[in-house]
């Protein structure tokens, strides 16, 4: 288990070995953020692997994976932590006759307190890989929450004063950019834009991922994607999208793909049938017509 | 110059470029500096993207303002040093040192070796070759002088017409046989294309390069420098500028939505629910410590966009309105008219197509909007609109009408519009044109303006998007924030 890397060299290879297959800005930007200490906010159209990124660092350093799905709503209970009431009631009833001092003392102490994923991730004794997953749907108010774990490494809870993280954890937050982030947020990250793979790129993944693949087919699948990418659409197949494509191509026992092929399979790969019917009526067409254009 | 300096200008060339950096970014970037190989271009781009630019459409002008600074250095052709000292020389199909007349038509034959050693190098997929041929032919065809005040566009449009750039591709599919299959073709066709734009892409590298040398970074800076995309003028832009500019539409609006529901929500909150918060107090005692509401109903307006179609405003009636049906979600009814010198409702078009395109394209062909001579006549269309959709407004309708107001001498008839303005919510005016023409030549705004609820001038995206939110919840800016409620 590896913990220091020397080079972006290493964070690829290390990121390769649990099969991700990271291009060169990902492993750069990652081996800057575990040398400065700062969180990475990565950004791009959803299943290009943002979470998956995530993932894979947990794996490759042995570190648990602590996540915090964001949503509309969340706060600071759900959040960062909150005292367990309930349980603060029935101890206020369980010794109704000592002191107001004492009770209040007690009540407020550790065993109470209910940690959600941001102070987990701050108190764990072992360094861990926080993710804050699509950070862009919480209100602006929220974001607040997260500025000081992002910058400090600490909380304050005021009934405890300020938590300091004991091991630091590495921060990864992915945005799907449905609204633009605070300066205050993004001035705290490094920012990595994961975007469709070149074609090589996801040719690589491909095979990484679908067990059985040949080279040859990976390639041809790689590249009627990016076809298929070219086509205005309501949404683009993602990497995602064109790993289910590839694994249900192979399972059809398809060896080389033709446009009735596409066009038989083309739900797998795209999710709305305005997109299929263009995508379809594309194909029929020899030319993509994008032939030429001057800058 | 240090390290420091040159990051220095390189963080005021972005500044400058319209790319927000602040101090503690630029700290962190000469922070980051210290744990790179600073040898390796592509981990110093990496590092210095990753600190200094948080927004993925302020990349391409990142990009532009990197390859000035720290351009790899090479000489302009002229002085003496050998600009051919790569490795492979001897597979560049051409000597050097030959053929540097400027490239006036002169050395043809060297031309049409370039081309035969630019179809090998993208058969193969040969990135050095396609450098280094990128090299030789901006050194024999872009003609570069020194001192001469021109962009680099010129000289990358210069060097690849000699190239036939654009027929490349074609005569590499020629060449590629007739027993694919039409799939197939096209599928090789996308992969030269691509392996294309990419030598393009190291011709322009070439020539910025160039530029720089001679020129000094900040003034090449200065020139390349282009607006951020929103801030396009939707007038003036390219063709290719267009496209990227609507594929930015529904991002854009999908964000403006998102934020307008929030607000919307905080903004203020409904009647006391009764039922919930009797529930609510059961917990502590039968006390209502804490009052719930009910969700309030949004009010929506009913919108009816009069769009302006003749040849100069088509391109912005456009992008118009692809953005307000982008939005409909946000509007109670949406309906839509275009106009020349008459009006036609614009709505079918929009309801039967599955898509915006293939509606704009019946649109075009199928509206009846020319009535006497194809020219702008606001007052016969208001006319129109009056005379046939009157009767339907109501006070909760907002009007929107997008065009230069450029009414070719005829009678603007701004007394209809003050008919219309009396019945509805509010009359809302787009106009592309910069504010200082308004007015002039033939252009009637003043008139138009005094019925108006609101007139915006919009010649970009943000503005547009601006106008979108200031009209969808128009109170907003001049309320002040409710006290947050304890819960």
């Amino acid at each position: 288990m590896t913990t220091d890397f020397g080079s972006p060299a290493d964070v690829r290879d290390a990121l390769k070995s649990v099969h991700y297959l990271a291009d060169d800005r990902i492993s750069q930007v990652v081996f800057l953020s575990e040398r400065l200490g700062k969180p990475v906010l990565v950004e791009g159209p959803a299943g290009v692997g943002k979470t998956e990124l995530a993932k894979a660092l947990a794996t490759i350093h042995g570190r648990r994976l602590v996540r915090l799905q964001c949503y509309e709503g969340l706060d600071e209970s759900k959040a960062i932590y909150e005292w367990n009431y309930k349980k603060q009631l029935l101890r206020i009833q369980a010794d109704s006759g000592s002191s107001w001092e004492r009770l209040e003392d007690d009540i407020f102490a550790e065993e109470f307190l209910l940690t959600r994923p941001l102070l987990e991730a701050i108190r764990s004794p072992e360094p861990v890989v926080l993710l804050i997953d699509e950070v862009d749907r919480v209100e602006v108010e929220t974001e607040a929450l997260l500025l000081e774990v992002l910058s400090d490494f600490q909380i304050s809870v005021p009934e405890l004063g300020t938590v300091k993280a004991n091991s630091q954890p590495l921060v990864i937050l992915t945005s799907n950019n449905t609204r633009e982030l605070s300066e205050a947020l993004k001035r705290r990250c490094l920012f990595l834009h994961i975007s469709y793979p070149e074609v090589d790129r996801e040719k690589e993944i491909l095979l990484a991922r679908v067990p059985g693949l040949t080279e040859d087919f990976g390639e041809q699948i790689a590249r009627v994607v990016r076809s298929v990418r070219q086509v205005p659409l309501k949404k683009a197949p993602s990497v995602s999208e064109s790993i289910d494509w590839a694994r249900t191509l192979l399972a059809l026992g398809v060896t080389a793909i033709d446009p009735v092929v596409v066009t038989d399979t083309l739900h797998v790969l795209l999710k709305y049938q305005g997109d299929i019917d263009k995508v379809a009526a594309d194909l029929q067409m020899p030319q993509s017509g994008t032939a030429g254009s001057e800058t | 110059m240090t390290l420091l300096d040159v990051l220095a200008g390189f963080i005021q060339e972005l500044r400058e470029a319209g790319i927000p950096v602040s101090m503690v970014e630029a700290i962190d970037a000469m922070d980051a500096l210290g744990h790179i190989e600073l040898a390796d271009r592509s981990a110093f781009k990496a590092a210095l993207g990753a600190t200094l630019v948080k927004n993925a459409r302020h990349y391409e002008a990142f990009d532009t303002a990197f390859e000035v600074f720290f351009a790899v250095d090479r000489s302009l052709p002229g002085d003496d040093a050998e600009t051919g000292n790569h490795e492979g020389t001897d597979r560049a199909p051409t000597a050097s040192g030959e053929g540097r007349q400027g490239g006036q038509g002169g050395g043809g034959a060297d031309v049409e070796a370039l081309i035969r050693g630019l179809i090998e190098a993208l058969s193969r997929n040969d990135r050095d070759l396609m450098r280094i041929i990128a090299g030789r032919a901006v050194d024999q065809l872009a003609g570069m002088e020194r001192g001469r005040p021109v962009g680099g566009t010129y000289y990358l449009y210069r060097t690849l017409r000699q190239l036939a750039a654009d027929e490349l591709v074609q005569r590499m599919m020629d060449d590629a046989g007739d027993d694919l299959s039409d799939f197939d073709a096209r599928l090789v066709q996308e992969e030269y294309e691509f392996r294309l734009e990419q030598f393009r892409e190291e011709v322009r590298a070439e020539i910025r390069r160039r530029l720089v040398a001679d020129r000094g970074r900040e003034a090449v800076a200065k020139t390349l420098r282009k607006p951020l995309m929103e801030d396009l003028d939707l007038m003036h832009a390219t063709r290719v500028e267009l496209r990227q500019i609507e594929q930015a539409v529904y991002p854009l609006t999908r964000k403006l939505a998102a934020r307008l529901a929030q607000r919307r929500r905080r903004f203020r909150k409904g009647r006391l629910d009764f039922r919930r918060t009797m529930r609510r107090s059961l917990s502590s005692g039968g006390v209502p410590i804490d009052p719930q509401f009910r969700n309030p109903r949004p009010s929506r307006p009913d919108v009816f966009l009069l769009c302006d179609i003749s040849g100069s405003m088509a391109t912005f009636a456009r992008f118009t309105l692809q953005f307000v049906y982008a939005m409909s979600a946000q509007f109670s009814r949406l309906r839509s008219f275009v106009f020349v010198d008459a009006l036609d409702e614009a709505t079918r078009f929009f309801d039967e197509s599955a898509d915006f395109e293939e509606a704009l394209a019946r649109v075009s062909a199928e509206a009846e909007v020319v009535w006497m001579d194809g020219h702008s006549d606001y007052g016969n269309s208001l006319e129109m609109f009056w005379d046939r959709y009157g009767d339907q407004l109501t006070p909760r309708s907002a009007v929107i009408i997008t065009g230069d107001a450029r009414n070719n001498y005829r009678p603007p008839k701004a007394d209809l519009l003050a008919k219309i303005a009396n019945e509805v919510r509010a009359v809302y005016w787009l106009n592309p044109e910069p504010t200082g023409y308004w007015d002039t030549g033939d252009s009637v705004m003043r008139s138009y303006a005094e019925y108006c609820t609101d007139v915006y001038e919009v010649r970009s995206l943000r503005q547009l998007e601006q106008f979108i939110e200031d009209m969808v919840i128009p109170t907003f800016k001049t309320s002040p924030r409710r006290p947050a409620v304890v819960d």
